[in-house]
Protein backbone atom coordinates (compact mmCIF):
# COMPACT_ATOMS: atom_id res chain seq x y z
CA UNK A 1 0.00 0.00 0.00
CA UNK A 2 1.42 3.45 -0.87
CA UNK A 3 1.02 5.88 1.50
CA UNK A 4 -1.15 8.65 2.36
CA UNK A 5 -0.68 12.41 1.55
CA UNK A 6 -2.82 14.86 1.67
CA UNK A 7 -4.00 18.00 -1.14
CA UNK A 8 -6.45 20.44 -0.86
CA UNK A 9 -8.93 20.73 -3.20
CA UNK A 10 -10.80 24.23 -2.94
CA UNK A 11 -9.95 24.72 0.31
CA UNK A 12 -11.14 21.22 1.56
CA UNK A 13 -8.40 18.60 2.56
CA UNK A 14 -8.96 15.40 0.37
CA UNK A 15 -6.38 12.42 2.00
CA UNK A 16 -5.15 10.23 -1.31
CA UNK A 17 -2.92 7.28 -1.64
CA UNK A 18 0.51 8.53 -3.18
CA UNK A 19 0.84 8.06 -6.79
CA UNK A 20 -2.56 9.14 -7.90
CA UNK A 21 -2.68 11.51 -10.28
CA UNK A 22 -4.99 14.21 -9.76
CA UNK A 23 -7.84 13.86 -11.70
CA UNK A 24 -8.21 10.17 -10.23
CA UNK A 25 -7.95 11.78 -6.67
CA UNK A 26 -10.65 14.41 -7.20
CA UNK A 27 -12.91 11.70 -8.98
CA UNK A 28 -12.18 8.96 -5.90
CA UNK A 29 -13.20 12.21 -3.70
CA UNK A 30 -16.52 12.39 -5.35
CA UNK A 31 -16.09 15.77 -7.35
CA UNK A 32 -16.86 14.71 -10.59
CA UNK A 33 -17.54 18.28 -12.00
CA UNK A 34 -13.86 19.61 -12.51
CA UNK A 35 -14.95 23.05 -14.57
CA UNK A 36 -17.52 25.06 -16.34
CA UNK A 37 -17.94 24.95 -20.19
CA UNK A 38 -18.15 28.58 -21.99
CA UNK A 39 -21.92 27.95 -21.74
CA UNK A 40 -22.20 26.64 -18.15
CA UNK A 41 -22.05 23.09 -18.69
CA UNK A 42 -20.36 21.08 -15.72
CA UNK A 43 -17.68 18.94 -16.87
CA UNK A 44 -15.03 16.21 -15.90
CA UNK A 45 -12.22 14.01 -17.20
CA UNK A 46 -13.16 12.40 -20.41
CA UNK A 47 -10.01 11.03 -22.65
CA UNK A 48 -7.59 10.10 -19.30
CA UNK A 49 -4.54 10.50 -21.22
CA UNK A 50 -3.70 14.67 -21.73
CA UNK A 51 -5.32 15.45 -24.93
CA UNK A 52 -9.22 16.84 -24.17
CA UNK A 53 -8.28 19.20 -21.52
CA UNK A 54 -11.63 18.33 -20.31
CA UNK A 55 -9.91 17.87 -16.33
CA UNK A 56 -8.08 20.90 -16.52
CA UNK A 57 -7.46 22.17 -13.38
CA UNK A 58 -5.72 24.80 -11.23
CA UNK A 59 -2.72 23.11 -9.69
CA UNK A 60 -0.31 24.62 -7.16
CA UNK A 61 -1.04 28.33 -9.10
CA UNK A 62 -0.88 26.96 -12.27
CA UNK A 63 -4.01 27.31 -14.62
CA UNK A 64 -4.74 25.30 -17.65
CA UNK A 65 -3.11 21.86 -15.68
CA UNK A 66 -3.85 18.78 -17.44
CA UNK A 67 -5.35 17.05 -13.82
CA UNK A 68 -5.03 13.49 -15.75
CA UNK A 69 -1.30 14.02 -15.75
CA UNK A 70 -0.42 15.01 -12.86
CA UNK A 71 0.74 12.86 -9.61
CA UNK A 72 -0.63 14.33 -6.43
CA UNK A 73 2.24 15.62 -3.97
CA UNK A 74 1.99 16.57 -0.74
CA UNK A 75 0.20 19.88 0.54
CA UNK A 76 -0.99 20.40 -3.43
CA UNK A 77 -3.32 23.18 -3.60
CA UNK A 78 -6.46 23.00 -6.47
CA UNK A 79 -8.59 24.90 -7.75
CA UNK A 80 -11.73 23.52 -9.46
CA UNK A 81 -13.28 25.97 -12.29
CA UNK A 82 -10.34 26.49 -13.73
CA UNK B 1 20.97 14.89 -20.98
CA UNK B 2 22.86 17.85 -20.35
CA UNK B 3 21.09 20.97 -21.72
CA UNK B 4 21.96 22.56 -25.51
CA UNK B 5 23.06 19.22 -25.84
CA UNK B 6 21.93 16.93 -29.33
CA UNK B 7 20.32 13.73 -29.42
CA UNK B 8 21.60 11.10 -32.16
CA UNK B 9 18.21 10.04 -32.09
CA UNK B 10 14.95 11.50 -30.56
CA UNK B 11 11.89 9.50 -30.09
CA UNK B 12 9.03 11.49 -29.43
CA UNK B 13 6.55 8.56 -27.78
CA UNK B 14 7.38 6.42 -24.78
CA UNK B 15 4.38 3.31 -25.96
CA UNK B 16 5.61 -0.03 -27.44
CA UNK B 17 6.39 1.72 -30.91
CA UNK B 18 8.56 4.34 -29.26
CA UNK B 19 10.12 1.73 -26.66
CA UNK B 20 11.07 -0.91 -29.43
CA UNK B 21 12.36 2.14 -31.60
CA UNK B 22 14.95 2.74 -28.42
CA UNK B 23 16.12 -0.39 -27.93
CA UNK B 24 16.73 -1.05 -31.56
CA UNK B 25 18.92 2.69 -31.77
CA UNK B 26 20.49 1.92 -28.62
CA UNK B 27 22.73 -0.74 -30.45
CA UNK B 28 24.33 1.57 -32.00
CA UNK B 29 23.87 4.90 -30.54
CA UNK B 30 24.57 6.05 -26.82
CA UNK B 31 22.85 9.25 -27.67
CA UNK B 32 19.02 8.81 -27.53
CA UNK B 33 16.17 10.38 -26.27
CA UNK B 34 13.29 9.70 -25.58
CA UNK B 35 10.48 11.86 -24.74
CA UNK B 36 6.73 11.49 -23.02
CA UNK B 37 3.76 13.55 -22.10
CA UNK B 38 3.07 10.81 -19.19
CA UNK B 39 5.08 10.82 -16.08
CA UNK B 40 6.21 6.73 -16.77
CA UNK B 41 6.52 5.31 -19.41
CA UNK B 42 4.84 2.71 -21.90
CA UNK B 43 1.98 4.29 -23.87
CA UNK B 44 -1.27 4.02 -23.55
CA UNK B 45 -1.34 0.02 -23.69
CA UNK B 46 1.49 -0.67 -20.65
CA UNK B 47 0.34 2.31 -18.77
CA UNK B 48 2.19 2.31 -14.99
CA UNK B 49 -0.10 1.57 -12.53
CA UNK B 50 -0.38 3.96 -9.72
CA UNK B 51 1.14 2.12 -7.00
CA UNK B 52 4.22 3.35 -9.07
CA UNK B 53 5.06 0.22 -10.65
CA UNK B 54 6.21 0.47 -13.99
CA UNK B 55 4.57 -2.16 -16.12
CA UNK B 56 6.01 -5.64 -16.58
CA UNK B 57 6.97 -5.25 -20.22
CA UNK B 58 7.94 -1.36 -19.62
CA UNK B 59 10.56 -3.16 -16.93
CA UNK B 60 11.79 -5.92 -19.01
CA UNK B 61 11.94 -3.63 -22.17
CA UNK B 62 13.92 -1.11 -20.20
CA UNK B 63 16.40 -3.47 -17.98
CA UNK B 64 17.90 -4.62 -21.37
CA UNK B 65 18.92 -1.11 -22.41
CA UNK B 66 22.28 0.38 -20.63
CA UNK B 67 20.68 3.54 -18.83
CA UNK B 68 23.92 5.91 -19.85
CA UNK B 69 22.73 5.24 -23.69
CA UNK B 70 18.94 6.56 -23.28
CA UNK B 71 17.84 9.65 -21.53
CA UNK B 72 13.62 9.44 -20.90
CA UNK B 73 12.63 12.75 -20.42
CA UNK B 74 8.65 12.10 -18.48
CA UNK B 75 6.20 14.81 -18.29
CA UNK B 76 7.51 16.32 -21.31
CA UNK B 77 4.97 17.76 -24.17
CA UNK B 78 6.99 18.70 -27.50
CA UNK B 79 5.05 22.65 -28.03
CA UNK B 80 7.11 23.50 -31.04
CA UNK B 81 9.52 22.48 -33.69
CA UNK B 82 10.73 25.99 -34.81
CA UNK B 83 13.61 24.40 -37.22
CA UNK B 84 14.31 21.01 -38.88
CA UNK B 85 16.83 19.45 -36.35
CA UNK B 86 15.18 21.17 -33.15
CA UNK B 87 12.40 20.88 -30.86
CA UNK B 88 11.13 22.92 -28.09
CA UNK B 89 10.01 20.91 -24.81
CA UNK B 90 7.84 21.89 -22.03
CA UNK B 91 9.19 20.03 -19.05
CA UNK B 92 7.89 19.98 -15.30
CA UNK B 93 11.46 21.92 -14.72
CA UNK B 94 10.91 24.24 -17.58
CA UNK B 95 10.99 24.86 -21.32
CA UNK B 96 14.24 23.95 -23.58
CA UNK B 97 15.66 23.04 -26.90
CA UNK B 98 16.64 19.75 -27.80
CA UNK B 99 18.45 19.02 -30.52
CA UNK B 100 18.08 15.89 -32.87
CA UNK B 101 20.09 13.96 -35.79
CA UNK B 102 17.32 11.71 -36.57
CA UNK B 103 13.78 11.94 -35.21
CA UNK B 104 11.19 9.04 -34.24
CA UNK B 105 7.57 9.94 -34.58
CA UNK B 106 5.86 7.35 -31.98
CA UNK B 107 3.38 9.32 -31.17
CA UNK B 108 0.41 6.79 -31.01
CA UNK B 109 -3.17 6.89 -30.90
CA UNK B 110 -6.21 8.74 -29.19
CA UNK B 111 -9.81 7.40 -29.05
CA UNK B 112 -12.39 8.75 -31.51
CA UNK B 113 -15.16 9.95 -29.33
CA UNK B 114 -18.05 10.11 -30.91
CA UNK B 115 -20.54 13.05 -29.26
CA UNK B 116 -24.46 11.67 -28.68
CA UNK B 117 -26.91 13.88 -26.44
CA UNK B 118 -25.40 13.61 -22.85
CA UNK B 119 -21.80 12.77 -23.88
CA UNK B 120 -20.27 15.96 -21.96
CA UNK B 121 -21.66 14.93 -18.92
CA UNK B 122 -19.19 14.38 -15.55
CA UNK B 123 -18.33 10.42 -15.40
CA UNK B 124 -19.40 10.10 -19.46
CA UNK B 125 -15.28 9.10 -19.84
CA UNK B 126 -13.62 7.40 -22.84
CA UNK B 127 -13.39 3.49 -22.73
CA UNK B 128 -9.84 3.57 -22.33
CA UNK B 129 -10.22 6.87 -20.59
CA UNK B 130 -11.88 5.15 -18.22
CA UNK B 131 -9.45 2.54 -17.84
CA UNK B 132 -6.18 5.46 -17.43
CA UNK B 133 -7.84 7.12 -14.57
CA UNK B 134 -8.42 3.43 -13.00
CA UNK B 135 -4.52 3.24 -13.54
CA UNK B 136 -4.09 6.34 -11.87
CA UNK B 137 -5.58 5.33 -8.91
CA UNK B 138 -9.39 5.88 -9.34
CA UNK B 139 -11.14 3.69 -6.83
CA UNK B 140 -13.68 2.14 -8.98
CA UNK B 141 -14.58 -0.90 -6.81
CA UNK B 142 -18.37 -1.67 -5.98
CA UNK B 143 -18.89 1.22 -8.94
CA UNK B 144 -21.61 0.19 -11.73
CA UNK B 145 -19.99 1.01 -15.16
CA UNK B 146 -21.28 0.18 -18.78
CA UNK B 147 -18.32 0.04 -21.11
CA UNK B 148 -19.46 0.75 -25.29
CA UNK B 149 -18.29 1.65 -28.45
CA UNK B 150 -15.96 0.16 -30.85
CA UNK B 151 -12.67 -1.71 -31.05
CA UNK B 152 -11.00 -4.80 -29.57
CA UNK B 153 -9.46 -1.91 -26.82
CA UNK B 154 -13.52 -2.55 -24.82
CA UNK B 155 -12.64 -5.88 -23.79
CA UNK B 156 -9.54 -5.46 -21.81
CA UNK B 157 -11.21 -2.02 -20.65
CA UNK B 158 -13.82 -4.05 -19.02
CA UNK B 159 -11.50 -6.81 -17.99
CA UNK B 160 -8.77 -3.79 -15.72
CA UNK B 161 -12.24 -2.36 -14.64
CA UNK B 162 -13.37 -5.94 -13.65
CA UNK B 163 -9.91 -6.73 -11.59
CA UNK B 164 -10.11 -3.77 -9.98
CA UNK B 165 -13.69 -4.42 -8.33
CA UNK B 166 -16.06 -2.63 -10.98
CA UNK B 167 -19.56 -4.22 -11.67
CA UNK B 168 -19.20 -4.45 -15.28
CA UNK B 169 -22.94 -4.43 -16.55
CA UNK B 170 -22.67 -4.55 -20.39
CA UNK B 171 -19.81 -4.17 -22.98
CA UNK B 172 -21.94 -2.42 -25.79
CA UNK B 173 -20.11 -3.51 -29.11
CA UNK B 174 -21.00 -1.30 -32.42
CA UNK B 175 -19.71 -3.13 -34.84
CA UNK B 176 -22.44 -6.08 -36.19
CA UNK B 177 -21.78 -9.77 -35.10
CA UNK B 178 -20.96 -11.15 -38.47
CA UNK B 179 -18.18 -8.75 -39.24
CA UNK B 180 -16.72 -9.46 -35.45
CA UNK B 181 -17.02 -13.48 -36.59
CA UNK B 182 -14.72 -12.64 -40.02
CA UNK B 183 -12.37 -10.92 -37.36
CA UNK B 184 -12.21 -13.17 -34.57
CA UNK B 185 -11.79 -16.03 -37.46
CA UNK B 186 -8.41 -13.86 -38.68
CA UNK B 187 -7.09 -13.93 -35.45
CA UNK B 188 -7.76 -18.18 -34.77
CA UNK B 189 -4.09 -19.07 -36.50
CA UNK B 190 -2.30 -17.13 -33.85
CA UNK B 191 -1.97 -18.85 -31.09
CA UNK B 192 -0.58 -15.62 -28.84
CA UNK B 193 -3.42 -13.99 -29.65
CA UNK B 194 -6.40 -17.07 -28.96
CA UNK B 195 -4.31 -17.11 -25.45
CA UNK B 196 -5.11 -13.62 -24.35
CA UNK B 197 -8.65 -14.15 -25.34
CA UNK B 198 -9.43 -16.71 -23.43
CA UNK B 199 -7.48 -15.23 -20.95
CA UNK B 200 -10.41 -12.07 -20.95
CA UNK B 201 -13.00 -14.65 -21.81
CA UNK B 202 -12.25 -15.99 -18.30
CA UNK B 203 -11.89 -12.66 -16.92
CA UNK B 204 -15.00 -11.14 -17.91
CA UNK B 205 -17.34 -14.13 -17.65
CA UNK B 206 -20.86 -13.20 -17.03
CA UNK B 207 -20.58 -9.51 -18.83
CA UNK B 208 -22.63 -9.19 -21.63
CA UNK B 209 -21.01 -8.65 -24.76
CA UNK B 210 -23.94 -6.71 -27.04
CA UNK B 211 -23.52 -6.29 -30.51
CA UNK B 212 -24.74 -3.76 -33.19
CA UNK B 213 -25.32 -2.46 -29.83
CA UNK B 214 -24.86 1.45 -29.53
CA UNK B 215 -25.40 4.48 -26.93
CA UNK B 216 -28.41 6.79 -27.47
CA UNK B 217 -28.05 9.03 -24.78
CA UNK B 218 -26.44 9.52 -21.12
CA UNK B 219 -28.48 11.60 -19.01
CA UNK B 220 -28.89 12.73 -15.13
CA UNK B 221 -28.34 16.29 -14.65
CA UNK B 222 -25.03 17.26 -13.62
CA UNK B 223 -23.62 13.92 -12.98
CA UNK B 224 -24.18 10.85 -15.34
CA UNK B 225 -27.00 8.77 -13.77
CA UNK B 226 -27.63 6.48 -16.63
CA UNK B 227 -27.20 5.68 -20.50
CA UNK B 228 -29.60 4.48 -22.93
CA UNK B 229 -28.55 2.19 -25.23
CA UNK B 230 -30.13 0.53 -28.30
CA UNK B 231 -29.46 -2.72 -30.46
CA UNK B 232 -31.96 -3.62 -33.26
CA UNK B 233 -35.62 -2.16 -32.13
CA UNK B 234 -34.49 -2.67 -28.80
CA UNK B 235 -34.06 0.14 -26.24
CA UNK B 236 -33.73 0.29 -22.81
CA UNK B 237 -31.85 1.95 -19.60
CA UNK B 238 -29.49 1.17 -17.51
CA UNK B 239 -28.76 2.75 -14.25
CA UNK B 240 -24.76 3.12 -13.91
CA UNK B 241 -22.25 5.77 -12.54
CA UNK B 242 -19.55 5.64 -15.21
CA UNK B 243 -20.05 4.64 -18.57
CA UNK B 244 -16.90 4.28 -20.69
CA UNK B 245 -17.18 5.07 -24.57
CA UNK B 246 -14.79 5.07 -27.05
CA UNK B 247 -14.97 4.52 -30.62
CA UNK B 248 -12.14 2.64 -31.86
CA UNK B 249 -8.59 4.64 -32.20
CA UNK B 250 -7.47 7.67 -34.64
CA UNK B 251 -3.77 8.03 -34.74
CA UNK B 252 -2.15 11.35 -33.20
CA UNK B 253 -1.30 13.27 -36.05
CA UNK B 254 -1.00 16.68 -34.67
CA UNK B 255 3.46 16.39 -34.28
CA UNK B 256 3.76 14.83 -37.34
CA UNK B 257 1.69 17.50 -39.03
CA UNK B 258 3.32 19.93 -37.18
CA UNK B 259 7.10 18.86 -38.86
CA UNK B 260 5.71 18.94 -42.56
CA UNK B 261 5.61 14.93 -42.65
CA UNK B 262 2.83 13.97 -45.59
CA UNK B 263 -0.15 12.36 -44.12
CA UNK B 264 -3.17 10.62 -46.29
CA UNK B 265 -5.94 9.02 -45.15
CA UNK B 266 -5.44 9.74 -41.91
CA UNK B 267 -1.93 8.53 -41.33
CA UNK B 268 1.83 9.48 -41.62
CA UNK B 269 2.64 8.21 -45.03
CA UNK B 270 5.97 5.84 -44.55
CA UNK B 271 8.12 3.96 -46.47
CA UNK B 272 9.37 0.62 -46.41
CA UNK B 273 12.05 1.83 -43.66
CA UNK B 274 9.97 3.92 -41.64
CA UNK B 275 10.73 6.79 -43.42
CA UNK B 276 7.96 10.01 -43.31
CA UNK B 277 8.21 12.37 -46.25
CA UNK B 278 10.78 14.67 -44.33
CA UNK B 279 14.17 13.86 -44.31
CA UNK B 280 15.65 12.68 -41.02
CA UNK B 281 12.13 12.52 -39.69
CA UNK B 282 10.81 8.70 -39.57
CA UNK B 283 7.43 7.06 -37.71
CA UNK B 284 6.05 3.65 -36.76
CA UNK B 285 3.52 2.64 -34.59
CA UNK B 286 -0.30 4.01 -34.84
CA UNK B 287 0.75 7.46 -36.16
CA UNK B 288 1.36 5.15 -39.05
CA UNK B 289 -2.31 3.55 -39.23
CA UNK B 290 -4.12 1.56 -36.32
CA UNK B 291 -2.40 -1.51 -36.45
CA UNK B 292 -2.11 -3.23 -32.83
CA UNK B 293 0.81 -3.84 -30.40
CA UNK B 294 2.94 -6.24 -32.41
CA UNK B 295 2.57 -3.79 -35.92
CA UNK B 296 3.86 -1.32 -33.26
CA UNK B 297 6.43 -3.49 -31.55
CA UNK B 298 8.05 -4.38 -35.53
CA UNK B 299 7.52 -1.11 -36.62
CA UNK B 300 9.33 0.67 -33.67
CA UNK B 301 12.05 -1.81 -34.39
CA UNK B 302 12.58 -1.18 -37.43
CA UNK B 303 12.78 2.39 -37.15
CA UNK B 304 15.11 2.40 -34.26
CA UNK B 305 17.51 0.77 -36.91
CA UNK B 306 16.99 2.62 -39.82
CA UNK B 307 17.48 5.79 -37.56
CA UNK B 308 20.99 4.14 -36.33
CA UNK B 309 22.07 3.23 -40.10
CA UNK B 310 21.65 -0.84 -39.75
CA UNK B 311 19.25 -1.56 -42.92
CA UNK B 312 20.22 -5.07 -42.81
CA UNK B 313 18.93 -5.64 -39.18
CA UNK B 314 15.67 -3.96 -40.36
CA UNK B 315 15.52 -5.48 -44.06
CA UNK B 316 15.17 -8.71 -41.65
CA UNK B 317 11.77 -7.80 -39.79
CA UNK B 318 10.34 -6.59 -43.26
CA UNK B 319 8.59 -10.48 -43.58
CA UNK B 320 7.21 -9.75 -39.85
CA UNK B 321 6.08 -6.59 -40.24
CA UNK B 322 4.35 -8.12 -43.38
CA UNK B 323 2.13 -10.79 -41.38
CA UNK B 324 1.58 -7.72 -38.21
CA UNK B 325 -0.06 -5.99 -41.35
CA UNK B 326 -2.91 -8.56 -41.81
CA UNK B 327 -4.06 -7.97 -38.40
CA UNK B 328 -3.98 -4.18 -38.87
CA UNK B 329 -6.12 -4.92 -41.86
CA UNK B 330 -8.79 -7.15 -40.30
CA UNK B 331 -9.06 -3.95 -37.35
CA UNK B 332 -9.86 -1.88 -40.50
CA UNK B 333 -12.33 -3.59 -41.75
CA UNK B 334 -14.19 -5.12 -38.05
CA UNK B 335 -14.28 -1.73 -36.63
CA UNK B 336 -15.48 1.08 -38.89
CA UNK B 337 -17.68 3.19 -37.40
CA UNK B 338 -21.55 2.28 -38.65
CA UNK B 339 -24.08 4.23 -40.36
CA UNK B 340 -26.26 4.48 -37.64
CA UNK B 341 -23.58 6.53 -35.33
CA UNK B 342 -24.25 9.35 -37.45
CA UNK B 343 -27.69 10.06 -36.30
CA UNK B 344 -26.67 9.71 -33.03
CA UNK B 345 -26.10 13.15 -32.26
CA UNK B 346 -29.40 15.86 -32.33
CA UNK B 347 -28.82 18.83 -33.71
CA UNK B 348 -28.64 20.45 -29.88
CA UNK B 349 -26.01 18.06 -29.15
CA UNK B 350 -22.54 19.84 -28.62
CA UNK B 351 -19.68 18.47 -31.46
CA UNK B 352 -16.42 20.99 -29.97
CA UNK B 353 -16.71 20.71 -26.10
CA UNK B 354 -14.19 23.54 -26.06
CA UNK B 355 -16.20 25.94 -27.58
CA UNK B 356 -19.96 24.39 -27.13
CA UNK B 357 -20.18 24.21 -30.68
CA UNK B 358 -23.44 22.10 -31.29
CA UNK B 359 -24.04 20.14 -34.70
CA UNK B 360 -26.76 22.50 -35.68
CA UNK B 361 -24.35 25.01 -35.10
CA UNK B 362 -22.10 23.35 -37.66
CA UNK B 363 -24.53 22.69 -40.58
CA UNK B 364 -25.60 25.80 -41.89
CA UNK B 365 -21.53 25.78 -43.02
CA UNK B 366 -19.48 23.65 -46.01
CA UNK B 367 -16.01 23.28 -44.34
CA UNK B 368 -13.95 23.76 -41.41
CA UNK B 369 -12.32 27.01 -42.42
CA UNK B 370 -15.44 28.64 -43.02
CA UNK B 371 -17.07 26.83 -39.44
CA UNK B 372 -14.26 27.37 -37.42
CA UNK B 373 -14.21 31.41 -39.02
CA UNK B 374 -17.98 31.66 -37.92
CA UNK B 375 -18.26 29.21 -34.83
CA UNK B 376 -14.67 28.66 -33.07
CA UNK B 377 -15.05 24.75 -33.62
CA UNK B 378 -11.63 23.49 -33.06
CA UNK B 379 -10.21 26.52 -31.58
CA UNK B 380 -10.24 25.48 -27.97
CA UNK B 381 -7.65 24.28 -25.57
CA UNK B 382 -7.92 20.86 -27.57
CA UNK B 383 -7.36 22.30 -30.95
CA UNK B 384 -9.43 20.15 -32.60
CA UNK B 385 -8.15 17.24 -31.01
CA UNK B 386 -11.55 15.23 -29.79
CA UNK B 387 -14.16 17.32 -32.08
CA UNK B 388 -11.85 16.72 -35.14
CA UNK B 389 -12.34 13.13 -36.08
CA UNK B 390 -15.92 13.34 -35.01
CA UNK B 391 -16.50 16.16 -37.50
CA UNK B 392 -14.65 14.12 -40.06
CA UNK B 393 -17.48 11.54 -39.63
CA UNK B 394 -20.40 13.59 -39.32
CA UNK B 395 -19.78 16.08 -41.75
CA UNK B 396 -17.19 14.50 -44.06
CA UNK B 397 -14.75 17.45 -43.13
CA UNK B 398 -10.84 17.02 -42.78
CA UNK B 399 -9.51 18.67 -39.93
CA UNK B 400 -5.73 19.44 -40.74
CA UNK B 401 -4.64 22.48 -39.37
CA UNK B 402 -2.08 22.94 -37.30
CA UNK B 403 -0.37 25.35 -35.53
CA UNK B 404 2.33 26.11 -32.96
CA UNK B 405 2.18 25.79 -30.06
CA UNK B 406 0.66 22.31 -30.39
CA UNK B 407 -0.35 22.32 -26.97
CA UNK B 408 -1.61 25.38 -24.96
CA UNK B 409 1.69 26.74 -23.47
CA UNK B 410 3.03 28.78 -20.76
CA UNK B 411 3.77 32.55 -21.80
CA UNK B 412 7.34 31.82 -20.80
CA UNK B 413 7.46 29.00 -22.80
CA UNK B 414 7.05 31.42 -25.86
CA UNK B 415 8.94 34.07 -24.70
CA UNK B 416 12.09 31.52 -23.84
CA UNK B 417 11.38 30.89 -27.52
CA UNK B 418 11.48 34.07 -29.60
CA UNK B 419 14.24 35.22 -26.79
CA UNK B 420 16.64 32.56 -28.36
CA UNK B 421 15.81 33.37 -31.77
CA UNK B 422 16.02 36.86 -31.88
Amino acid sequence: MNDLISIRVDGREVTVAEGMTVAAALLGAGISGFRRSVSGGVRGPLCGMGICFECRLTIDGVAHSRSCQILCRDGMEVRTDD
Amino acid sequence: MIEGSLAEVCIIGGGPAGLAAAAAAVQRSARVVLIDDNPHPGGQIWRAEARGVRHVEVQSRLARIPADRLTILGQTSVVAAPATGELLVETPAGSRMIGYERLIIATGARERFLPFPGWTLPNVTGAGGLQALVKGGLPIAGKRVVVAGSGPLLIPVAATLREHGAEVLAIAEQAPRRRLIRFGLSMATDPAKLRQAGSYWRALRGVPYLTDCYPVAADGGEVLRRVILQQGAKIWQVECDYFACGFHLVPNLELPRLLGCRVESGRVLVDEWQRTSIDRILAAGEATGIGGLDLSLVEGTIAGHVATGDESSARRLFAKRRRAKSFAEALERAFAPGEVLRDLPSDRTIVCRCEDVSLGGLRPHSNWRAAKLQTRCGMGSCQGRICGPAVEFLLGWRHESVRPPVLPTSVETLVGQSAETE
